[in-house]
């Protein structure tokens, strides 16, 4: 029982890692119609950078603070510089924004050197409490709280706010939300650097939680993030969580029940939900079109 | 006083040249119907105006000033609604919600305005709370109007409003854009000649892209001829 209990905390927190990274994913998608491969690498930087402060440091809210500004600095001129001339055009944007995640892994081996950096467990959120004979990883609580807290603060900004109901008009209908008279580049941008900023948070939270960053997760948890936005549907935020929690729980059971098709599972999951409802757990035909 | 001036427009879409020399007049507090059979350039002609086809050459005046090469977003802040053809509301949200998109200001005269379209169309008041894709084929009309009005326009686009309805949802449709003639400026495109005859002041005749012929629309409803000529009804 015991085992079920912690390979639930641990694909919950896995899961709500992968939402920070497919909450943007999908505005970005769902909203801007850009395929942007480059995703992953705005977490890739957010954990080098983030724990490189926080090591340099002693501080993982400074740490936290860092992964987060360099997400929206190369988020503003991943948007300016490499996706704006593309928009339109998605085979241009798989293309540029993958060659763009390839030089940003490899940038980061050129910053920080071609190894593994070690991420230790800030203090505060180190060891664990027992309940019941069960151990829970402080540090995994904490994930999984900062996860919720983006979701509830993503919902209130969509659901509660004027510029929330501009981007959901933009996501069903760009151009009409255009001839009402909003300006969609400035919303573009704003969605382009929220997804960014979140992108950086979630790349120092996966750092004291696998123990160490590497150059090539980037395009790992990229991947896993487009996955669970197709198996969410494009442009929805709870479409996502949903998505990112399934994916974070059937693989975290996958690793341990049966090991050797772990990898596969989430194909699975996506072929499955594909075949019976082609635009996604929560997605609208309209982001589908 | 012309609000409107739209002189000479060409505008490609792809490799399609589709207007080749439109030219109209829209005046302060009439309603100005274009006219013509399918594919003449009517739809074109407002999505030119709005910028989203944007146009070759040509000029297009608005208050006197040239807004041809302007945004979209810029040319309805200058005061332009659009209600396109297939109404295009934002089925996820709410009768109020897409009402709210629209409102930019908090103002008491945008206040008044969104009052003034719940009173215009009282079906919209009842289904405020309702998303937009439940709503029939009127509602979606009467929202897409309400929707382009609440938002500080002087001058309206309306693109087909009677195309889908039943005959007597199009008598409310015209009868709240009667309503709204003392209030803004119309140009209305409109297949349907008896809705477009007893709300139009004047009219112009677009053929091939091209405008072919204009005047007052009393006249158009006494020349037989023409109508045949251009727009195939007796």
């Amino acid at each position: 029982m015991d085992a079920i209990i912690n390979i639930t905390i641990n694909g919950l927190a896995t899961g709500m890692l992968i939402f920070l990274l497919a909450a943007g994913l999908t505005l970005i998608f769902g909203l801007m119609d850009v395929l942007n491969f480059a995703h992953g690498a705005l977490f890739l930087w957010g954990a080098y950078a983030g724990i490189w402060v926080f090591t340099q440091t002693d501080s993982y809210l400074l740490g936290v603070f860092a992964a987060v500004i360099i997400g929206i600095l190369l988020g503003y001129l991943l948007e300016r510089y490499i996706i704006l001339p593309v928009y339109g055009n998605h085979i241009r944007q798989i293309m540029i924004t993958l060659g763009a995640m390839l030089v940003l892994g490899e940038l980061v081996k050129v910053v920080w050197g071609p190894n593994v950096m070690i991420a230790n467990t800030p203090a505060i959120l180190s060891g664990s409490w027992e309940f019941s004979g069960i151990l829970i990883i402080k540090y995994r609580l904490f994930v999984i709280f900062v996860g919720l807290l983006v979701f509830l603060g993503l919902l209130f900004l969509l659901n509660r706010t004027k510029l929330g109901l501009v981007v959901r008009a933009g996501v069903m209908d760009k151009e009409m939300v255009q001839a009402l008279g909003i300006n969609i580049r400035k919303v573009f941008l704003g969605v382009f650097i929220l997804g960014a900023a979140m992108a950086g948070l979630a790349g120092i939270l996966l750092g004291p939680y696998t123990g160490v960053v590497y150059a090539e997760m980037g395009l790992e948890f990229g991947l896993l993030a487009f996955i669970v936005v197709i198996i969410g549907g494009m442009g929805s935020v709870v479409g996502s969580a949903v998505a990112a929690l399934l994916v974070g729980i059937l693989g975290s059971f996958a690793s341990y029940y049966l090991p050797d098709i772990s990898l596969a599972v989430n194909m699975l999951l996506m072929l499955i939900v594909l075949i019976f409802k082609p635009s996604g757990l929560m997605g609208t035909k309209e982001a589908v079109k | 006083m012309s609000l409107l001036k739209v002189h000479n427009i060409d505008t490609n879409i792809d490799q399609y040249h589709i207007l080749q020399g439109v030219s109209f007049e829209a005046n302060q507090g009439e309603v100005t119907v274009l006219l013509g059979r399918n594919g003449a350039g009517k739809t074109t002609t407002l999505r030119s105006i709005m910028g989203l086809n944007p146009v070759r050459s040509g000029t297009i005046s608005f208050k006197n000033k040239e807004i041809q090469t302007m945004a979209t977003h810029n040319i309805a802040n200058e005061g332009i609604g659009y209600v396109p053809e297939d109404q295009r509301i934002f089925s996820g949200l709410t009768v109020e919600e897409n009402l709210k998109v629209a409102m930019k200001k908090k103002d008491e005269q945008t206040q008044k305005r969104f009052e003034y379209v719940l009173v215009l169309f009282p079906d919209l008041k009842k289904l405020l709370y309702k998303k937009g894709g439940y709503l029939s084929g009127g509602q979606k009309q009467m929202l897409s109007i309400a929707r382009a009005y609440v938002n500080n326009c002087e001058l309206l686009l309306i693109d087909e409003p009677s195309k889908g309805l039943a005959p007597i949802i199009v008598e409310k449709v015209m009868e709240s854009i009667l309503d709204m003639k003392d209030k803004t400026t119309v140009v209305l495109v409109e297949q349907n000649f008896i809705m477009a005859s007893s709300i139009g002041d004047k009219f112009y005749i677009l053929d091939d892209g091209k405008t072919v012929r204009n005047g007052k629309m009393r006249e158009l409803k006494e020349d037989e001829a023409l109508r045949r000529q251009y727009l195939g009804i007796a």
